[in-house]
């Protein structure tokens, strides 16, 4: 900023402010580029690792080779355990969108007192221990007589990851107003016909955001499914978790760079599509 | 008129995520609470037997201060650390910019496992820091860093990074340009400008990240599980041991509601602040 405006006092001695512009620039830049490379290097290093062609974890590896992404197809367990995982995010996130979306568009309709007990009821899964609440639900399901099941491990997981979809759905329709849905209304439409044809396409990227949001964190998640997941229901991070755990599997490696690279490219999909950064960065 | 005649169904949409929540988040967190007060696994009653066993045994002491410790100690790196990139990124334009999100993101949305994974091989034996030195000739011997509290502090400040940067970068984009301007034409420096105007208001970013921060390292469980091994617990490990591989539910319900009031008073402790600071700045 300081090249901006020209000063109006005349400092007393132009060396000591240049001195203090420097040594300002390069501290803040010198700790920022320390902090970004910090920041991706365990990225780097995963898929540096995945390529080693010894047989035990080392670094830098000796030489290169796809031996461990080949040894990943003959590791049935891991398969089955992403395969659980999938269907459980893809099922939290169907759900966390038709209870999110919903109660979203009441929040941001009115001004009532709920409205902000509703938010903080909402939003405290993202920030109490989820080993709790996880610990909490199994507790309460072998209280009821629930047993556990894919369909007791989503609804642990809608609770985690009700927060995405409701807090990105919340912005899009505080940015939206209530304008057009009351012209609409006025025009003759009845509630359910302006949320398809208005609200819900001009809601449409929060919407995709949280769900994108919620789909990831339920699929990364560990620690409800630690109390929820059982033998038959084991998901894709806790069989990594145990990879690593015990006895540092160099396969974890490979699919770690598998999971990178997903990521990675969803990422850039959702920039694209519904601009991922927008919500994440400024909201 | 007509959005009178709207409202009163449309509060109701919000019903059914009300009840899910009331029904398997409130509830449970409930019978949590009301398990912890029993005096043994499956003896009906109030008794604060699994508290006083908690506070009594100096191990569990320890690793609740640990826990404390870690929580506090990655807030202030993650501060430290995050802040300038803030403040870069609110610089940077085009391209630069892009990378930067890119760069901040792509660790947030990766999964906690496998970043965990990336300092493992970076901290173990045979790891990149120690073959680094020990190639430069620094240390004879490989330094222990896997399996301590330090390596564990490392890691989760890589992990929570994203999460301190990212409110901040919304706090200083909503900063006035004029009055960095108008700080520089009044003869006010660098750092003068920064300590005494751009840091006091991004304190709502600050205090938010912060929050996140604290809340979110002192419960998570996979790095502190890999990284700190079985030798060093924290609180959410000690839940999984208790609960999980002990069986023993009472004790782990009473640490999981002595977790939940730290992380209860810290997230209300900041967000009071977060409130005034933001009248502060108005």
């Amino acid at each position: 900023m300081s090249s901006l405006t020209p000063s109006l006092v005349k400092p007393q001695s132009d060396s000591l402010e240049k001195i203090d512009r420097l040594s300002f620039n390069w501290i803040m830049w010198g700790i920022a580029i320390f902090s970004l490379l910090v920041l991706t290097l365990p990225t780097l290093i995963v898929l540096v690792a995945s390529l080693n062609s010894a047989q035990t974890l080392r670094f830098p590896p000796p030489g290169l080779s796809l031996q461990w992404y080949a040894a990943l197809f003959d590791y049935p367990e891991l398969w089955t355990a992403a395969v659980t995982s999938f269907q459980t995010a893809l099922w939290t996130t169907a759900i966390c969108v038709v209870l999110g979306v919903s109660a979203s568009i009441a929040m941001a309709g009115s001004r009532a007192r709920w409205v902000s007990a509703m938010d903080a009821l909402v939003m405290s899964p993202l920030a109490l221990p989820g080993i709790a609440v996880g610990l909490g639900i199994l507790t309460f399901f072998s209280m009821i007589g629930l047993r556990l099941s894919i369909i007791t491990l989503v609804i642990s997981h809608v609770v985690i990851c009700i927060p995405y979809v409701v807090r990105t759905t919340l912005a899009s329709l505080t940015q939206l107003g209530g304008g057009l849905r009351e012209a609409s209304t006025v025009l003759g439409a009845g509630p359910v016909y302006t949320f398809f044809h208005v609200t819900l396409p001009l809601i449409k990227q929060g919407v995709i955001t949280g769900s994108f949001m919620a789909f990831l964190s339920s699929f990364d998640n560990i620690t409800v499914s630690l109390f929820l997941s059982d033998a038959r229901t084991e998901v894709l991070p806790i069989r990594m978790w145990s990879m690593i755990e015990n006895d540092l599997d160099v396969r974890a490696a490979a699919i770690s760079g598998i999971l990178i690279l997903i990521t990675a490219l969803l990422m850039i999909l959702m920039e694209r599509l519904s601009g991922l950064s927008k919500f994440l960065v400024k909201s | 008129m007509t959005a009178k005649l709207f409202s009163p169904k449309e509060w109701q949409l919000t019903l059914p995520l009300a009840f899910f929540l009331h029904l398997f988040y409130i509830a449970p967190l409930a019978v949590l609470l009301a398990s912890s007060f029993q005096q043994a696994v499956g003896v009906p009653g109030f008794s604060l037997a699994q508290y006083g066993e908690f506070f009594r045994d100096s191990t569990n002491l320890k690793v609740l201060t640990d826990t404390f410790l870690l929580g506090l100690q990655v807030t202030l790196a993650c501060l430290f650390f995050g802040y300038p990139v803030a403040y870069v990124y609110n610089r940077v334009t085009g391209i630069w910019k892009s990378v930067m999100t890119f760069l901040i993101l792509l660790p947030l949305l990766t999964s906690a496992v496998v970043r965990t994974f990336g300092w493992v091989v970076i901290l173990g034996k045979q790891g990149l820091i120690n073959s680094a030195l020990q190639g430069l000739g620094i240390i004879p011997e490989p330094v222990k860093l896997l399996f301590t509290h330090h390596g564990v502090t490392i890691a989760m400040t890589q992990i929570q990074l994203p999460l301190m940067i990212l409110p901040i970068v919304a706090s200083l984009s909503q900063i006035d340009s004029r009055l960095l301007a108008a700080s520089a034409s009044l003869g006010g420096g660098a750092w003068r400008t920064f300590w005494k105007i751009v840091f006091p208001l991004t304190l709502p970013g600050i205090i938010s990240g912060c929050l996140l921060v604290f809340a979110i390292t002192v419960s998570s469980f996979v790095t502190p599980s890999i990284i700190g091994g079985g030798q060093i617990m924290y609180m959410p490990t000690l839940i999984y041991q208790q609960g999980v591989v002990l069986l023993n539910g009472p004790f782990a319900a009473a640490i999981s509601a002595i977790l939940l009031v730290m992380v209860l008073a810290v997230v209300v402790g900041l967000s009071i602040l977060g409130q005034k600071s933001r009248t502060y700045i108005r």
